[in-house]
Parts: structure tokens; C-alpha cells; sequence
């Protein structure tokens, strides 16, 4: 019944955005414009900073995702059709798996798109040389500030002043992600790719993401019970 | 229809919200059959005990009983015999009619395919099933959620001001509607501020004002005259 | 200070606090001297490191305020507890406030001794954002609308989890990649420092323990005062 109504919620979400795609393009084109924002803060003489395209791209999937994760709360705020989910005879924690599912999928693509532009703007294509590695970076971080997002976006729900309340609480608890992620991507760009450091934060990226999801399972229904 | 339970019965709820009291010391039991009236002006509390009755609101102190158990000791199976339609109307305007009751309908474990045209057949609806809610008047909405609302034939059937913007076919629809869920075994509560059309519907009066309870009795005909001291002003 | 008592029910007779109070201006006030007078100079840095009396005290008491506020949010989420949500928003005012004690001791102390107001160590900068966090609980109190309670406990309860994993992912940040190569050492070679040390750290756990009393108090007295005005409109 958990992971049934997980999914029920991930294919009802899919099919919503499937219709216009609202959220997924106008994420990206958001992601992509923060790119460009810091290519033109960051670049001097045609050259970027040494590892600059790990920064960036973490901050362009910050800084899209927590866009993204206001707007997809934003559709059940919408005729309160989260009461109705909270209604259903399921785990209410099914409810947030579901949503997180659908996130990891919107930052998936999104991310798909991000670290080829970064790696082609910014001369960072050293990263695909190792693309398990790369691969588990990107994983590991965006599975930590997707959990903590997710809950904390429908606990906001809610709220007023939801909208600037949101990154504030969001971005100084997933630090960890951002220092994780940028070393993680940064330690491949390193020639020869430093794979030790890069394991090493890929090992803490994902204890930050169990202990996330688990705490995330523990308070989501006590928070949404009014 | 899910024959957990014959009565829910709010023992001494309390709810606060810092200074706000929105309900105090509330006791009411419903039971099968009833139709019970939560009559009072807006802001008395009418939404809250819904909320209470749903497990969507936690009471400060008291409990809510559903047969001689607690939500908690109950689990999620039961909400599977609670039913809410609130004025916002729960519906996905970027799906179809067909669409939302079918998410639904699978949310509640339900076989999708016959239960969802007979519920459009019902909301009258069959030939718009497939075009999106956002392009619904209000009048047919209404009618869908009613629907959805019921969709798993629920014990516990919540309505909260489920007559607002409905013209008068559409009050009678969702009268002849309670009255026959009733007479089926259903416990029904009615939130609603509006006494005449609560009137010849209800066969139980609960009166809320100020987060209290101050009538908890049969109903009888002429509410407005009875009620409409208390209920009038805020 | 030490007079009348407050009849009203609830409330903690003055007096019952006049003693621990009195033994932190005690202590205060003995340390003072001690340190001042005879606590050795430090070799290299001098009258300045004796910020440090103040400086580390203050994070202890920050972090005291943080186990109150993480242990209170828990109770009051998952256990629904309501007094246990006085003791969350005191222990994170505290925190706050302790926090900023370190916060700005710190960088005075760093200045004077190695010539640089920040240098991202891993204490300082795990400790700014932990100070970030529980402004953000405060915020969420006050701009959340009702119900923000409950929010700003989920806001604490995620704040303590993520704290050593900020701190271990600072430290690590930081010494892959040393800056100006200065490594702080906390009070390890100075043995006399160490009783004056400790009376501060005393001393500030006091003067913690006893604004947490008063504050948990004054919620009480302002639920109390909700209660009154909710009785009187019954009337």
C-alpha cells in the first residue's frame, strides 16, 4: 500500500506535467540562466576559475530546485487537493516518497542538461571521464537537498510567507550537500580525477541522504496533521 | 459500504491556536442514519470539527472516537470509511473528469473502470468525461467532487458548506443524495451556515458559536426561526 | 532582585531563583579577577587571548541551548507536548544570542592574533551556520502564520541533524585546502588557564541555565495571560 501510493502520485504528478510541462521548462530555462548569470560574474578573459564549474552547477541546482519544489506544492495548494491526499487510507509518508520521486525526476533532467552546458562553458569536460563517479556525486547530493526540499516544501504549504521562508530553511541545513557535491565534482576535474577525495565525499553524501530521508519519513506526518 | 464503526463521538475536544480558541470542550456523538446540522456563524468552529472528525486536525485535549477506538489505534485503513467535501473541492483542474476520479479511485484501492463511469453517469457528466476540469463551470464541478467525495462509500460522510454557488437543481441533488446515504447506514455531518437550506434535511441540530457547543438536539421544522438568533450574528 | 514573589499560579517565586542567580554573579564576579589577574599571558598572542574565557564558554552555552531547543522540538512534534514548545523557543532565543557572543569574540580574537577577521575554519563557519539556523526557527515563529510552531520544531530537529555533518564537511573542506595554514589550538598548553577556564565555563552554563528559566517562564506567563483574555470573552 506504501510504495502503491507513492507511485499513484508519482504517475497523477507525471501526467499533470506531461500536459504543459510548465514546471520542467521553465526550471530549466531558469537553471540555465543562472548559468550564464555566473558565467558573467565569474569568467574574466575567456577563462573561468579553476573548478568553477562545480560551483555553478551546484548553485544552478540549488538554486532551480527550490524554484521547482515551490511550484509543485503550489498545484495541491491549488483547490486543496492535498487534503484529499491526506485522506487516503495509505501511510501519509507514502504521500512525501511520492513527491520525492517526482523531484529526483524533474532535477534528473534538469541535471542532464546542466552538466553538459557547464562542462562545455566552462571547461570542466574532465568530468566525463569518470561517469560513475560523476554519476554518484550527482546522486548522492541531489537525493539530500531533494529530501529535505520535499518535506520542507510541504510543510510550508500552508504557511505564509512560504516563499522566501523556503530557501531560508532549506539552504544553510543542506550545506553539507553543497560542500559535498561541489568537492566531490571539483575532486574529478582534478588531473589526474582525484578519486579518493571524490569517493570519500560521495561516502558522506550519502549518510547526509539516509539520515535525511528518515527523519524527513519520521516528521512528515506529525507536521501535515494540523 | 465499510462497517467499521456505528457512531464517531468527539469527547471533550479542545483545539487552540495560541490566543485563538477554535473550539472548547466539545462533546457530540454522531450515528448511523443521522444527518446531523453543524449550524453556527462563520468562524464558530464548524470547520475545525470536520477537520477533527476527518484526522486531518489533532485535538489539543480530548479525544475523537470512532466506534469505542482512536484514529491512532486504527491506522490509516480508516480513512478508507471517510468521506470529505469541502467548499475547495479537491480536484485536479489540469486532468480530465475521467482522469481524477480514476487517481482517485486507485489512491482508495478501488477498481478503477466501472466505478468511474458509473460515478460520471451519476455526476451526469459521461460526455465531458474526458475534457479538463479547468474548463468546468462551477455547477458541474461541484457535482464531480460530489462524486469523487463518495467514490469509496464511506461510513463517515463530511460535507462542509457543500451548498455554496449551487444553483437550485444542484441543492436538491446533493439533498435526495445525503438523505440516501443516510437511509443506507451512513453517518453524515453537515457543516453549513445557511439554516433554510439545512432545514427538512437534517434530523440532528448541533449548534456552534465561539468554539463551543451550545445545542446538540432532534431537529425540528422552522430552523431559521429557532436558530437564527444564535446563528445570525457572528 | 531578591523581593517579593509573585503570587500568580504558575509562576516561580523570586526567590526560588535568587540563588542560582546569585551564585552566577558569584562566580562571575570571582572569575573575573582570576582571570584578569593571574591567568598567564600567552606567549605569542598575548592580553587578547584572554577573549578566549568568553569566547569558548559562549559556544558551550550555544550548544547546551541547541540540545535544549532539538530535545523540546522532538518532544513537542512527536510526543505533542505543548510545554516542551516553551522550552524550544528559549533554548533557540539562547542559542541565538550565546551564538552571536561567539560569533563576534571570534573574529575579534582571530584579528588580533593572526591578522584576519574570518578565515572559514571549520569551527567558526559551522558555528555561523548553526547561529543561521535558529534565526531561521525564529523567523519561521514569526512570519510563519499559525501553526508555525510545529514548523519551526521540524526547522530545529533538521538544524541539529545536519550540525556534524556541517561540521565535519567544513573540516574537511578546510584542510584539503589550507589557506593561511593557521590551526587554531584551543587552551592546550597553558595548564594554569585551566581553573580560571573552567569557573567561566561554569559560570556561563549558569547564567544559561538561569535565562532559560526566566524565559520559559515569561511563555508561561504569556499562555497564562491567553487563558485570561479567553475567559474573559466567555463571560
Amino acid at each position: 500500500m506504501f510504495l502503491r501510493t507513492a507511485l499513484l502520485v508519482l504517475r497523477k504528478d507525471f501526467a499533470i506535467e506531461m500536459k504543459s510541462l510548465e514546471v520542467l521548462l521553465t526550471t530549466l530555462f531558469f537553471a540555465v540562466s543562472c548559468v550564464l548569470v555566473f558565467a558573467f560574474a565569474f569568467v574574466k578573459d575567456g577563462r573561468a576559475p579553476e573548478d568553477a564549474a562545480a560551483g555553478i552547477l551546484w548553485i544552478a541546482i540549488a538554486f532551480a530546485g527550490t524554484l521547482a519544489l515551490g511550484r509543485t506544492f503550489e498545484r495541491e495548494r491549488y483547490s486543496e487537493t492535498l487534503r484529499a491526499l491526506l485522506l487516503a487510507p495509505a501511510p501519509r509518508a507514502a504521500l512525501y516518497v511520492g513527491k520525492l520521486l517526482g523531484m529526483l525526476a524533474l532535477l534528473g533532467v534538469a541535471e542532464g542538461l546542466l552538466v553538459p552546458l557547464v562542462a562545455l562553458l566552462f571547461q570542466a569536460s574532465a568530468w566525463f571521464s569518470r561517469p560513475l563517479l560523476l554519476l554518484a556525486v550527482l546522486v548522492g547530493g541531489t537525493v539530500g537537498f531533494a529530501a529535505v526540499g520535499t518535506l520542507f516544501a510541504a510543510m510550508l504549504v500552508r504557511a505564509r510567507s512560504r516563499d522566501v521562508l523556503l530557501p531560508i530553511l532549506l539552504y544553510p541545513i543542506t550545506i553539507p550537500v553543497i560542500i559535498g557535491g561541489v568537492r566531490g565534482t571539483a575532486a574529478l576535474l582534478a588531473s589526474p580525477a582525484d578519486e579518493v577525495t571524490a569517493t570519500m565525499w560521495i561516502g558522506i553524501l550519502f549518510a547526509f541522504d539516509a539520515v535525511f530521508v528518515t527523519l524527513s519519513l519520521w516528521t512528515f506526518e506529525p507536521l501535515m496533521t494540523e | 459500504m465499510h462497517a467499521d464503526f456505528d457512531s464517531v463521538r468527539l469527547v471533550d475536544v479542545s483545539r487552540h491556536f495560541g490566543r485563538r480558541r477554535a473550539l472548547s470542550k466539545v462533546s457530540l456523538t454522531v450515528r448511523t442514519g443521522d444527518i446531523v446540522g453543524l449550524l453556527g456563524p462563520n468562524g464558530a468552529g464548524k470547520s475545525t470539527l470536520i477537520g477533527l472528525m476527518a484526522t486531518l486536525v489533532a485535538p489539543t485535549s480530548g479525544e475523537v472516537r470512532f466506534g469505542d477506538r482512536t484514529a491512532r489505534t486504527m491506522g490509516p485503513g480508516l480513512r478508507k470509511a471517510i468521506g470529505l467535501l469541502a467548499h475547495e473541492l479537491h480536484l485536479y483542474p489540469e486532468l480530465s473528469a475521467r482522469q481524477n476520479l480514476t487517481f482517485f479511485a486507485e489512491l482508495y484501492g478501488l477498481e478503477p473502470g466501472a466505478t468511474v463511469d458509473a460515478a460520471l453517469a451519476r455526476a451526469g457528466l459521461t460526455e465531458r468525461g474526458d475534457d479538463e476540469v479547468s474548463g468546468f463551470s462551477r455547477g458541474m464541478r461541484q457535482r464531480l467532487a460530489l462524486e469523487r467525495a463518495l467514490l469509496h462509500d464511506p461510513r463517515l460522510v463530511l460535507f462542509d458548506e457543500p451548498f455554496t454557488g449551487l444553483d437550485d437543481r444542484g441543492v436538491s441533488l446533493v439533498s435526495d443524495r445525503l438523505r440516501h446515504l443516510a437511509s443506507r447506514g451512513a453517518i453524515v455531518v453537515l457543516a453549513t451556515h445557511d439554516l433554510d437550506l439545512a432545514d427538512g434535511l437534517v434530523t440532528r441540530v448541533a449548534l456552534v458559536r465561539d468554539g463551543r457547543l451550545i445545542a446538540d438536539e432532534l431537529a425540528a421544522s422552522g430552523l431559521r426561526a429557532r436558530y437564527r438568533g444564535a446563528v445570525g450574528s457572528a | 532582585m531578591g523581593g517579593q514573589g509573585t503570587t500568580a499560579e504558575g509562576s516561580i517565586d523570586m526567590r526560588k531563583m535568587f540563588v542560582p542567580l546569585l551564585v552566577t554573579v558569584a562566580a562571575m564576579f570571582a572569575a573575573a579577577p582570576v582571570m584578569i589577574g593571574r591567568a598567564p599571558l600567552e606567549s605569542t598572542m598575548g592580553l587578547i587571548q584572554k577573549i578566549f574565557y568568553y569566547h569558548v564558554p559562549s559556544w558551550m552555552a550555544m550548544y547546551a541551548a541547541i540540545a535544549v531547543c532539538g530535545v523540546a522540538s522532538a518532544m513537542y512534534l512527536f510526543k505533542g507536548r505543548a510545554d516542551a514548545d516553551d522550552y524550544a523557543v528559549s533554548g533557540a532565543e539562547l542559542a541565538v544570542l550565546f551564538g552571536l557572543i561567539g560569533l563576534v569574540t571570534g573574529p575579534l580574537w582571530g584579528r588580533k592574533a593572526w591578522g584576519v577577521w574570518w578565515q572559514w575554519d571549520a569551527r567558526l563557519t559551522s558555528a555561523l551556520l548553526l547561529e543561521l539556523i535558529f534565526v531561521a526557527y525564529l523567523m519561521v515563529r514569526k512570519f510563519g502564520g499559525p501553526g508555525s510552531e510545529k514548523l519551526a520544531a521540524a526547522t530545529a530537529l533538521f538544524g541539529t541533524a545536519t550540525a556534524p555533518f556541517v561540521y565535519k564537511s567544513v573540516d574537511i573542506w578546510r584542510t584539503v585546502h589550507p589557506n593561511t595554514g593557521v590551526v587554531r589550538t584551543l587552551g592546550s598548553s597553558m595548564p594554569d588557564a585551566a581553573r580560571p577556564f573552567a569557573l567561566s565555563a561554569i559560570a556561563f552554563i549558569l547564567l544559561f541555565g538561569v535565562l532559560l528559566t526566566l524565559r520559559v517562564r515569561l511563555a508561561r506567563q504569556q499562555h497564562a495571560l491567553d487563558e485570561l483574555y479567553l475567559a474573559e470573552e466567555d463571560r
